[in-house]
């Protein structure tokens, strides 16, 4: 009935995936399993996924198991002869009343785990988190501490198509941000998530904290990390060509580092404050090096394109474009502004005066446009 | 007559006169078919093809995927393949699949001449090429094909380009061929079968596509109404996602996951059937609890339609919803559980042997409960905050897709082949096809569960190193599953064009009036209703 030299065949070619799978496999650090995470909660979302991975184990050894025995026992070719009974009541009643008091067993740690997460009363601090295509913007409720987090610079020169760079040569690649979150351990941390675009997932594994940011909505949502250290995640919703590159790092501070990172923050610009740690990217760091091609990379490249082509028609040209090749002064509104009704956000708040006028001038004279305008800071302190 | 053979119903004279002047040869034959045999062929065939076609987007995927950065397409194109990929798997492959096995199956299992409403069958068939037709232009549009994700959620759905407007029509053809069938089948049940056909007698594949088409009538109006809103809200100045003009986004995902959630035991009910025939079958042994198989089919239709959020426990909802969906959630593993205890008691005792039909049917009642754990793991709120939008997805809704309702097509398809065309299927090419079928989809989605947990989102393009070593086996495993199913569509052509002659019975000892005509049968089968038991 089976035939030998169709199982040989599949055999040989059994070994040879397994050969091309376990080369890779042993030499890295593989995670297999979800992480425990350095909060209460996530490690309570742990023990959970761990109870019902084990009750799911348990049926499968049953239900597999029996399967297993009756493939080997009662086949035909060991002259088994079929029974004939057709139905039984009480196996019936057994297979559906067992199911169903596992089930009542299982509900009850995880609703009272739901119950801990949606908890958000006495929170300590509130940051508000906004979700943009494709960054992450941080607002400190009650400071004035308030940025961008974008994917690192190594991290998305890397990851252009046909760059042939090695992912493996970057740190932490597609995880890395110029800024991370930071905030102080032992502190029960509320966050307000919404997004100015489209929808985005907030989401990190190590505090078991995933939610959804929806434009014109505001979801709440807490941790409170018991340990200090860095911690990646990941945009989770898809949210357009770039979803994949919107990562989220939390840099988690003793309170005392913590204090003094409030400190730094206060007075400055954004752009201009150094960047914590080793998360840290090496910008820019005098107006003078100021590069208009690299600011428009990093800010303007994953709409309008690096190479000014845009995704029409969501995200224009800029190469055929009215705005680019009128006057600059429009040009000049619709950056620092934006333009209401559509992705296009106003970048005022976020870039100094030398930052907008070096992207303008950029914009004007890449691509062969070559219209000779250059714009100065003072043009665009003149338009705020 | 009824007490002689079903054979000797079929009056050959008959057969020839009525094929003169009702059945057109060459391509009429097939573009006015009222036959149900033909119409089952055409959306056979349709649905491999589109097979083909879905499967090669998932090749596109798994190679880019293949290893980190960047190599071969741009995020946005990589993002209408993912979307494109599962349009063209659900609505293409799957669904007509089914509905194709339904017109081939149905009149024949309850001793019908043909579908109750044979144009509408030939209208319903048609408008799906049309409906293809429009969604695969729109990769030659400005802006490209859809590339939001088969769920469409809005506002990312509204930065789609020209392309939109043809995705919501191609969704109001395909759901007008869906609910044409859905009807001409509930009508063909109800109506149509034979005397001392009662409903309890009839086959399991007919009565879950007797279910299945009231999930259909239900879910697929919701679905054109959601995908209605987006174009008003795209083209005619409505808000209804736009909470800037007090829409709601979250409201689509609710409507759409209303059609969602009924849509996936769309495409896993038909399934229990097929494997509920085949298991008897080979096992030479009653379907145990056929009863209770028929409750429990009838009452994970019904807790379809009250689980739908919990595709979406981290939109922000009250804790009572999220506990309610939790609990409705758990609920449904218990008729699941009663099919899968059901189908292993059949087994139990019985005198097995292991043609290519029961490998498959084995092979989804292993791999789909597998599907099955995972989805319960999935409703556990609190961890699906962690498995939410991962690979743990892809894994599991891969698992009850690939192994579960494409198996279960595959075993139907090597199940009735012989007594559709007369010819055995080559036993050395199939169980071929089997093993290298089973062991990729394995390698392919097993690894996917790993990468989930580990934090890899799902819908991205690249990902970090330390993803790198399972993303390559799924590649290989894909890669090893796509060039396997060429070789189904070589063994399906090959038993078409020849092959062993097969008896009416094809098998051992099968159950059902389909097994008393000839293989293959005549054009026009129970023209005079058969005597049923």
């Amino acid at each position: 009935m089976t035939n030998s030299s169709g199982f040989r065949l599949v055999g040989k070619i059994t070994t040879l995936i397994t050969l091309m799978i376990m080369t890779p496999v042993v030499s890295a650090d593989r995670v297999l399993n979800l992480t425990r995470g350095i909060t209460d909660t996530s490690q309570s979302v742990y023990e959970l996924h761990m109870l019902i991975l084990w009750i799911c184990v348990a049926i499968a050894i049953v239900v597999f198991g029996t399967m297993i025995v009756s493939i080997v026992l009662h086949r035909r070719s060991r002259g088994a002869e079929p029974a004939n009974f057709s139905h039984s009541t009480k196996a019936e009643l057994i297979w559906t009343i067992i199911p169903v008091i596992i089930l009542i067993a299982m509900t009850v740690p995880a609703a009272k785990t739901l119950v801990v997460m949606e908890d958000t009363r006495d929170s300590e601090m509130t940051i508000k988190i906004t979700g943009y295509q494709w960054k992450w913007n941080y607002e400190y409720l009650g400071t004035d501490i308030k940025f961008f987090s974008t994917l690192a610079r190594a991290s998305n020169i890397a990851r252009q198509v046909g760059t042939g760079a090695d992912p493996f040569s970057v740190d932490n690649y597609l995880l890395d941000v110029d800024k991370p979150l930071v905030v102080p351990v032992d502190t029960k941390v509320r966050l307000l998530v919404t997004s100015n675009d489209v929808i985005h997932s907030w989401w990190v594994p190590s505090f078991s904290v995933k939610k959804d940011a929806i434009p014109g909505f505001i979801n709440e949502v807490w941790f409170k990390a018991n340990e200090t250290g860095i911690y990646r995640g990941q945009c989770a919703e898809l949210c357009g060509r770039d979803h994949g590159f919107m990562p989220v790092v939390v840099e988690v501070l003793s309170r005392n580092e913590y204090a003094g990172w409030v400190a730094a923050q206060s007075g400055d610009a954004p752009a201009d404050t150094p960047a914590v740690a080793e998360t840290a990217d090496e910008g820019p760091a005098t107006a003078a090096e100021i590069s208009g091609e690299d600011l428009y990379n990093v800010n303007c490249g994953a709409c309008h394109q690096i190479n000014g082509q845009g995704l029409p028609p969501a995200f224009p040209s800029l190469i055929d474009n009215a705005v680019v090749s009128g006057p600059a002064s429009q040009h000049i509104d619709i950056v620092a502004n934006g333009r209401p009704g559509t992705a296009m956000i106003g970048f005022a708040s976020q870039l100094g005066d030398e930052e907008l006028a070096a992207i303008i001038t950029y914009e004007r004279n890449a691509w062969g446009l070559d219209s000779g305008d250059t714009v100065q800071p003072s043009d665009i302190a003149a338009a705020r | 007559m009824g007490s002689e053979t079903m054979e000797a119903t079929v009056d050959q004279h008959r057969i020839k006169d009525h094929d003169r002047h009702d059945t057109p040869s060459g391509i009429k034959r097939w573009l006015f078919s009222t036959n149900h045999k033909d119409i089952g062929t055409m959306y056979l065939v349709f649905s491999l093809l589109m097979f083909l076609v879905g499967g090669s987007m998932a090749m596109v995927i798994r190679a880019e995927l293949f290893q980190p950065g960047m190599q071969l397409i741009d995020p946005a194109f990589f993002n209408q393949m993912t979307t494109m990929h599962a349009l063209v798997m659900v609505f293409g492959a799957v669904m007509p699949a089914f509905v194709g096995l339904a017109n081939w199956m149905i009149p024949m299992m309850i001793g019908a001449p043909d579908m109750a409403l044979p144009r509408m069958n030939n209208w319903s068939f048609w408008l799906l090429p049309v409906a293809f037709s429009l969604l695969i232009a729109t990769f030659f549009m400005p802006g490209g094909a859809p590339a939001a994700g088969w769920t469409m959620y809005p506002p990312l759905i509204l930065q789609t380009g020209d392309a939109l407007p043809f995705l919501v029509f191609a969704v109001h053809i395909l759901g007008a061929s869906s609910i044409m069938g859905a009807i001409n089948i509930i009508v063909t049940i109800m109506n149509m079968r034979a005397p001392k056909m009662t409903l309890l007698k009839m086959p399991l594949f007919v009565w879950t596509w007797f279910i299945t088409a009231f999930l259909l009538l239900a879910a697929m109006p919701v679905f054109a109404g959601a995908v209605t809103m987006l174009l008003f809200d795209q083209f005619f100045g409505a808000h209804f996602f736009n909470a800037a003009g007090g829409g709601d986004p979250v409201m689509f995902q609710h409507i759409f996951w209303f059609f969602g959630h009924p849509e996936v035991y769309i495409m896993i009910l038909p399934a229990f059937g097929i494997i509920s025939e085949i298991i008897p079958t080979f096992a030479r042994k009653p379907l145990f609890g056929y009863n209770s198989m028929v409750y429990a089919t009838a009452s994970i239709a019904f807790l379809s339609f009250i689980v739908w959020a919990h595709h979406m426990f981290t939109v922000g909802m009250p804790l009572a919803g999220q506990l309610f969906f939790m609990f409705s959630t758990m609920l449904i593993a218990v008729p699941t559980g009663v099919k899968v205890f059901n189908w292993v008691s059949t087994m139990w005792r019985g005198s097995m042997t292991f043609e290519t039909p029961m490998l498959f049917a084995l092979a989804f009642v292993f791999l789909f409960t597998i599907g099955g754990f995972s989805g319960l793991m999935l409703a556990i709120t609190p961890a699906d905050f962690q498995y939410h939008d991962t690979y743990f997805v892809v894994a599991h809704f891969h698992y009850v897709l690939v192994p579960g309702s494409i198996f279960g097509i595959m075993a139907g398809v090597y199940y009735w082949l012989p007594k559709w065309t007369g010819h055995m299927v080559d036993e050395k090419f199939s169980k071929m096809h089997f093993w290298l079928s089973a062991i990729f989809v394995n390698i392919t989605f097993f690894p996917q569960h790993f990468l989930g947990l580990a934090g890899m989102p799902r819908r991205i393009p690249d990902y970090s190193t330390q993803f790198a070593d399972f993303n390559m086996m799924s590649s290989i495993g894909a890669f090893g599953f796509g060039l396997s199913q060429l070789l189904f569509a070589y063994i399906v052509y090959r038993t078409v064009k020849g092959g062993a002659k097969a008896s009416s019975r094809v098998w051992d000892s099968p159950k059902g009036l389909e097994w008393t005509v000839p293989s293959p049968p005549p054009h026009h089968t129970f023209e005079t209703a058969p005597d049923v038991k």
